[in-house]
């Protein structure tokens, strides 16, 4: 069979779409000059008007090309799903029709927001930001596809199965022999002859099952120990931010070599380590739920049982693989790795945690609350805590970026994860060995990642341009 | 001022300390002294033998005396044979007579121990490839402190204007590009088949003789990352100084746009990004190991990856110690810059 072209059908939109880009690049450069000197004028001489007009046109302009540009993007997406064949669809339109379940998840995610957005808090005031929806779609557009790919509603064939012939065989290429399976590589065979398509859906699930949960635990541990660091002061404060200083000085990847090689995880120490780390979230649940309620003797008790239990049994699970009830497994190689990201992550979020801590430590209310005789885990957690909210979370957003370009430097070093895994890291690893001549198997997982990241750290401005505005 | 950086110092000793032990307890433990025994040995060593020989070479001596002599400050192990009366010293140079060697032999006395990888001193495979990275450090510099100050104070100048919010797209977007990842790309565009080929994907050659061709793609992989972040601190640094009250007045009494810039705003503008610049090299030695794995260029990162896959011991311990004093000596330098540069800042 022929292999599939780019984009089908619709390739009569492409020397358009070429074009339109390249007037985009000739307007964006002319109405930066032309504004800055625009602004010159006004501030300098007299405004010269055929600077200013020449700004407008150029600001014009730039905006009617932009939306050009993505009316061809959505018409190459929409188009590619409504054709009737494969090969009149193209690989981009293959590719959407693949993904037609995220799109769908994504429409109604959107629509369901904005419409109620006023009721829906910092997250409602989101989609006012532009930046920030931009960010929050490109986000939830890899949720869905890792959920769904773990569902395998998207990947078009096995991730880890080898076709014979198909070896670095670049995008579109059909295969040789076709039994029901999808006749198409999309993007690609990488060098073990595997689909890259299907590799690169079920790499962002296993960035999306492990960044998020990574960054809470950090955020657990950095919290429970920085408020008390702050507000106690004294020894305490100078111990622990020694430490943690002390963690800050060792360069990332030195700690990832000594903590992920197979001799140390022989010694069991990255689960004494996981331990200590996951022990935080319990005590932090503990000690929330006590200062609250323990005026209110039966209603915690109540609380603390269930906390206590769910944290415990979890905890023997995850940290100890001992779960009593057999539900819960933690693969050995995932809790190394989760573990030395938890590890580097949270001094960090404890300099934060503490910086923050130490400002709103000397406000009124926080007086007010001693005065009222509340203990100090009270005012640290439901006083402090609740006002520090904003750049927390807008931290937590970056930082799960961060842990993402953690989780691809372990994949490409080839630490922890099982070298056959679909990871983002992994493979853009295996690819750089043959980058210059076929580099279509490592450029998928690359602009994966950087997409992901980009949409986090969008997400991060949107979050605290809106939380800035209240 | 003095006792200022007498403290400094000390606490930065003491972490050196504590963190050079850490390290060297997680290169001591017992898996790793047993594959360095097999592999020295051979293979298929018994049990008992690797303990021979471990017990001959003085792995098996407490923790802390192993660190002493290693840090040189507890005289050298000597091993005597019960049965043969050969003697074998720590401190033993090849081809020295064991009885014959010095009693202390350690860092102190700039004794770094012998590499089983690449079967040289420690010290002088650090030396030469220190030198080479120094050479990617030094063009990455060149490269990224420039481009991001200008970047960050084009940006920063007028805040929210076209420029601005181009060039600060600009800067999210490195930051969000790993090396790994914007090595790729930059190979695939300029070195590969598929792009034009106009510079190499490789910088092997670039240690004996560094050309545009063979250097210029791994300086500006790392280059890219650190400069987003250096361009958005130094434009909040210029925006804050824009609205300041003195920049009213200077506006206000008639300076230009251009002379308030360069000269009332810079200034008081780059005190904030020295010490992020500084803060960086943590982050820039992370670029330079992911940077010469990519692109082959045998500096100190591939050292380091080399040291730490291959379970070279002496080597891998030596690399943390470079690493960790580059890390605390730009942060002390910061610091005192920091003071230095702002004369609000009062040491007491």
């Amino acid at each position: 069979m022929e292999p599939l072209t780019w984009t089908g059908s619709l390739s009569v939109l492409d020397p358009m779409f070429l074009l339109a880009w390249i007037a985009f690049g000739i307007a964006v450069v002319v109405q930066i000059v032309a504004t800055f000197l625009a602004a010159e004028d006004i501030v300098e001489h007299e405004v010269s008007a055929s600077t200013r007009k020449l700004a407008e046109y150029a600001v014009l302009g730039v905006k009617i090309i932009a939306g050009l540009i993505l009316l061809m993007i959505l018409a190459y997406v929409v188009g590619g799903i409504l054709m009737p064949s494969l090969e009149a669809k193209g690989i981009v339109g293959a590719v959407s029709t693949r993904l037609l379940p995220v799109w769908i998840a994504l429409l109604a995610t959107f629509a369901a927001s904005i419409a109620f957005k006023r009721r829906l808090g910092l997250y409602g005031k989101l989609f006012d930001s532009m930046v920030g929806m931009i960010g929050f779609a490109i986000v939830m557009f890899w949720v869905f596809t890792a959920i769904f790919g773990a569902m395998d509603l998207i990947v078009t064939h096995d991730p880890l199965a080898q076709v014979s012939g198909m070896k670095n065989k670049v995008p579109g290429t059909a295969l040789p022999d076709v039994e029901g399976a999808f006749p198409y590589y999309l993007l690609g065979g990488d060098n073990l002859a595997r689909d890259v398509f299907s590799r690169v859906v079920k790499g962002a699930w296993e960035v999306v099952k492990v960044a998020p949960f990574a960054t809470l635990f950090a955020f657990m541990v950095g919290i429970t120990l920085g408020l008390p660091a702050a507000y106690f002061g004294g020894r305490l404060d100078t111990i622990l931010s020694f430490v943690s200083n002390l963690i800050l000085a060792f360069p990332v990847i030195l700690l990832f070599y000594l903590l992920v090689t197979p001799e140390i995880v022989q010694t069991g120490i990255p689960v004494y380590m996981a331990a200590v780390l996951f022990i935080f979230p319990i005590i932090f649940m503990v000690i929330l739920i006590n200062s609250r309620f323990y005026v209110q003797p039966v209603k915690r008790s109540v609380y603390l049982v269930i906390a206590l239990v769910l944290g415990l049994w979890i905890y023997s699970g995850v940290a100890w693989n001992a779960d009593p009830l057999g539900l819960i497994e933690f693969p050995p190689n995932l809790l190394v790795v989760f573990v030395s990201v938890v590890f580097v992550n949270s001094p960090t979020v404890f300099r934060i945690v503490r910086g923050i801590a130490l400002d709103i430590k000397t406000r009124d209310y926080v007086a007010a609350g001693q005065t009222r005789g509340e203990g100090p885990w009270y005012i640290m957690l439901w006083e402090i805590l609740p006002n520090a909210r904003g750049p927390l979370i807008v931290d937590f957003c970056l930082r799960i970026g961060y842990t993402t370009i953690l989780l691809g430097t372990l994949g490409f070093f080839g630490l922890g994860l099982s070298p056959e895994s679909p990871d983002w890291g992994s493979t853009i690893n295996d690819g750089r060995k043959l980058l210059s001549i076929f580099p279509h198997p490592a450029l998928a997982p690359a602009f994966s990642l950087m997409s992901l990241v980009l949409g986090l750290n969008l997400l991060a401005d949107g979050l605290r341009e809106e939380s800035l505005r209240d | 001022m003095g006792i200022f950086i007498l403290r400094r110092v000390g606490v930065m000793i003491l972490t050196a300390l504590c963190l050079t032990f850490v390290v060297f307890f997680l290169t001591n433990l017992y898996p790793a002294l047993e594959k360095l025994a097999k592999t020295q040995g051979n293979q298929r060593m018994s049990d008992e033998a690797v303990i021979s020989y471990l017990e001959r070479h003085g792995h098996l001596q407490p923790l802390l005396i192993k660190y002493g002599q290693w840090l040189g400050v507890v005289p050298g192990f000597v091993h005597e044979n019960p049965e043969t009366g050969a003697i074998t010293a720590r401190c033993a140079t090849r081809g020295m007579d064991p009885s014959e060697a010095p009693r202390f032999c350690g860092l102190l006395q700039g004794d770094w121990g012998f590499s089983t990888v690449f079967k040289d001193d420690v010290s002088s495979i650090i030396a030469t490839r220190l030198g080479l990275t120094g050479k990617l450090m030094f063009w990455v510099l060149v490269v990224m402190v420039p481009s991001a100050l200008i970047i960050g104070v084009l940006a920063g100048m007028r805040e929210g204007s076209r420029l601005d919010r181009s060039l600060s797209t600009f800067s999210i977007a490195s930051t969000a590009t790993p090396e790994y990842v914007s090595g790729v790309i930059l190979i695939t565009l300029l070195a590969s088949s598929a792009g034009w080929k106009i510079f190499k994907g490789t910088a092997t050659s670039a240690a004996d003789n560094a050309t545009l061709e063979n250097f210029l793609l791994p300086v500006l992989t790392i280059s890219l990352y650190g400069v987003g972040y250096i361009a958005r601190m130094t434009r909040a640094s210029m925006t804050e100084v824009m609205t300041a009250q003195f920049i009213r007045t200077a506006r206000l009494k008639g300076v230009s746009f251009r002379n308030v810039v360069l000269k009332h705003a810079l200034r008081n503008a780059l005190i904030a990004p020295f010490t992020v610049i500084m803060l960086q090299f943590p982050w820039l030695l992370n670029g330079v190991v992911i940077v010469e794995t990519l692109f082959n260029y045998k500096g100190f990162g591939w050292v380091l990856v080399a040291a730490a896959g291959n379970n070279d011991i002496s080597l891998l311990l030596a690399c943390s110690v470079v690493a960790v004093v580059v890390v605390l000596v730009t942060q002390l330098i910061s610091d005192i810059g920091y003071v230095f540069l702002n004369p609000r800042i009062q040491i007491s």
